[in-house]
């Protein structure tokens, strides 16, 4: 177990936290990285997503995307954006790699977030006269709520897992501590970055679980 | 003094020909480690998390830490997975498995449950009635049962471990990550084109393999469909 007291007293020496290769700095990065990729895909994938509930289209294509998704290997795309011309633009190769791979479970778990709303309820809405625009955002959409926001938990985890990677082609992030580990042949750095990963992958779990449950109490008020 | 070779090697072209006949060798390797790693790990999964759901489903209490562990295993990243077992394994194609094992187990474990749970009260009490006991009950009857949904998860878990095994090339055992590690190093286009496609395509044919199994040993749900 001399690996595990080595591990806590890199954690605990407090110059490996500040400068820009410390604990703080890589994990604002972290923090930036996952909070960009995850605005960016949700712009993209909720709208197509919600649109193509409502009318009922494109399931097939949801589905699909979502196993294709799982097969391309994250680490791949990021280095074949990285040896493209984009990759002489700084975070870009990342960014697209990290929205590429966080689009899918968003746009499956909207659509079918969507497609399982009452159709006794749509069927209601629509025949008090209300317009399409009317019942997507005021009864599909908060009765979907609980599923697309189950769809936004499982990307942002999987987004704050996957910038690690990031660390592999040169980005930043918390796993630069890890592949810094690796060449300094260090294994209390390796394993006290790795440890930080899952710490702040396992908070970003539990603070979506939380703000979760905290949704459809408020949706059941209002109703 | 003789010229430099003209062919896209030298250009360093994303699509080369001259890259495929040349590197055989390295690629077969490369799809073979990349094969075995994932065969093992899966496997060794499959194994690990029969049991598991058949207690959780055999006795209420353990449901619950058994779901949650193998959830919280499955949020912690693949790189941090890997440099976690370090200490235990050191860099070995051990560590690589040790890590898609970990990953895979919470979709089967999740997968066998549902499906073991989605067999009808009516059947086991009809196969008890019969005079099955209760390995034969579990042997004949649940499993079979069970299949379908086992294999939806096995699917999901060998896609994502080949996937995942190119992560692997942080401690050298990667398989066709290897070759993307150190093409991305050397700026050799074809290399890390051709690791990526082949990657992608052993995910597919994995993932329409275990589909044409999964059909052959589940032959009713085909006539119900």
């Amino acid at each position: 177990m001399n690996t595990l007291a080595d591990t806590w007293s890199w954690l605990t020496t407090a110059t490996h936290w500040s400068g820009p290769d410390g604990v703080w700095h890589r994990l604002g990065e972290h923090l930036f990285l996952t909070g960009v990729c995850l605005l960016i895909s949700c712009l993209i994938a909720l709208p197509v997503a919600l649109v193509l509930g409502h009318l009922g289209r494109g399931g097939a294509l949801a589905v699909n995307l979502s196993n294709i998704g799982r097969a391309v290997p994250t680490f791949a795309v990021l280095v074949l954006l990285l040896l493209t011309p984009i990759g002489t633009y700084g975070q870009w190769p990342t960014i697209i790699a990290l929205v590429l791979f966080a689009v899918p479970p968003l746009l499956t778990n909207a659509y079918v977030g969507m497609r399982e709303v009452d159709r006794d309820v749509v069927r209601a809405a629509r025949g008090m006269g209300m317009t399409g625009r009317q019942m997507l955002l005021g009864v599909e959409l908060p009765l979907a709520l609980p599923l697309v926001l189950t769809g936004v938990r499982i990307a942002a985890v999987q987004l704050v897992a996957t910038a690690t990677l990031a660390a592999l082609a040169g980005g930043g992030g918390l796993g630069r501590i890890i592949t810094a580990g690796f060449n300094l042949a260090s294994t209390p750095q390796v394993v006290a970055g790795a440890i930080l990963v899952a710490v702040f992958a396992l908070l970003v779990e539990s603070l979506f679980e939380a703000g979760q449950r905290l949704v459809p109490r408020r949706g059941r008020e209002a109703a | 003094m003789t010229a430099p070779p003209d062919d896209c090697l030298a250009r360093n072209e994303w699509i080369c020909g001259a890259y495929l006949s040349t590197r055989r060798e390295i690629l077969v390797d490369a799809v073979i480690q990349h094969l075995q790693l994932t065969a093992a790990a899966v496997a060794i999964a499959l194994v690990l998390a029969v049991p598991l759901a058949l207690a959780a489903r055999r006795w209420r209490w353990a449901a619950g830490p058994v779901l949650g562990l193998t959830t919280i295993l499955y949020t912690i990243p693949s790189l941090a997975m890997f440099s976690l077992l370090l200490p235990v394994y050191g860099l070995s194609a051990a560590l690589v498995v040790a890590g898609l094992v970990l990953y895979s187990l919470t979709l089967l474990v999740r997968n066998i449950l549902a499906g073991l749970r989605a067999v009808p009260e009516e059947t086991r009490q009809a196969a008890r009635g019969m005079g099955y006991g209760p390995l034969r009950l579990l042997l004949a009857v649940e499993l079979p049962l069970a299949l379908p949904a086992a294999m939806a998860g096995l699917r999901i878990a060998t896609v994502s471990a080949v996937s995942l095994v190119t992560v692997g090339a942080i401690v050298g055992h990667g398989g066709l990550g290897n070759l993307i590690y150190s093409g991305m190093n050397t700026y050799f286009k074809a290399q890390v084109l051709t690791a990526s496609v082949l990657c992608v395509i052993i995910a597919v044919a994995a993932d329409l393999l275990l589909l044409g199994a999964g059909r052959l040993l589940t032959p009713w749900t085909r006539r119900r469909a």
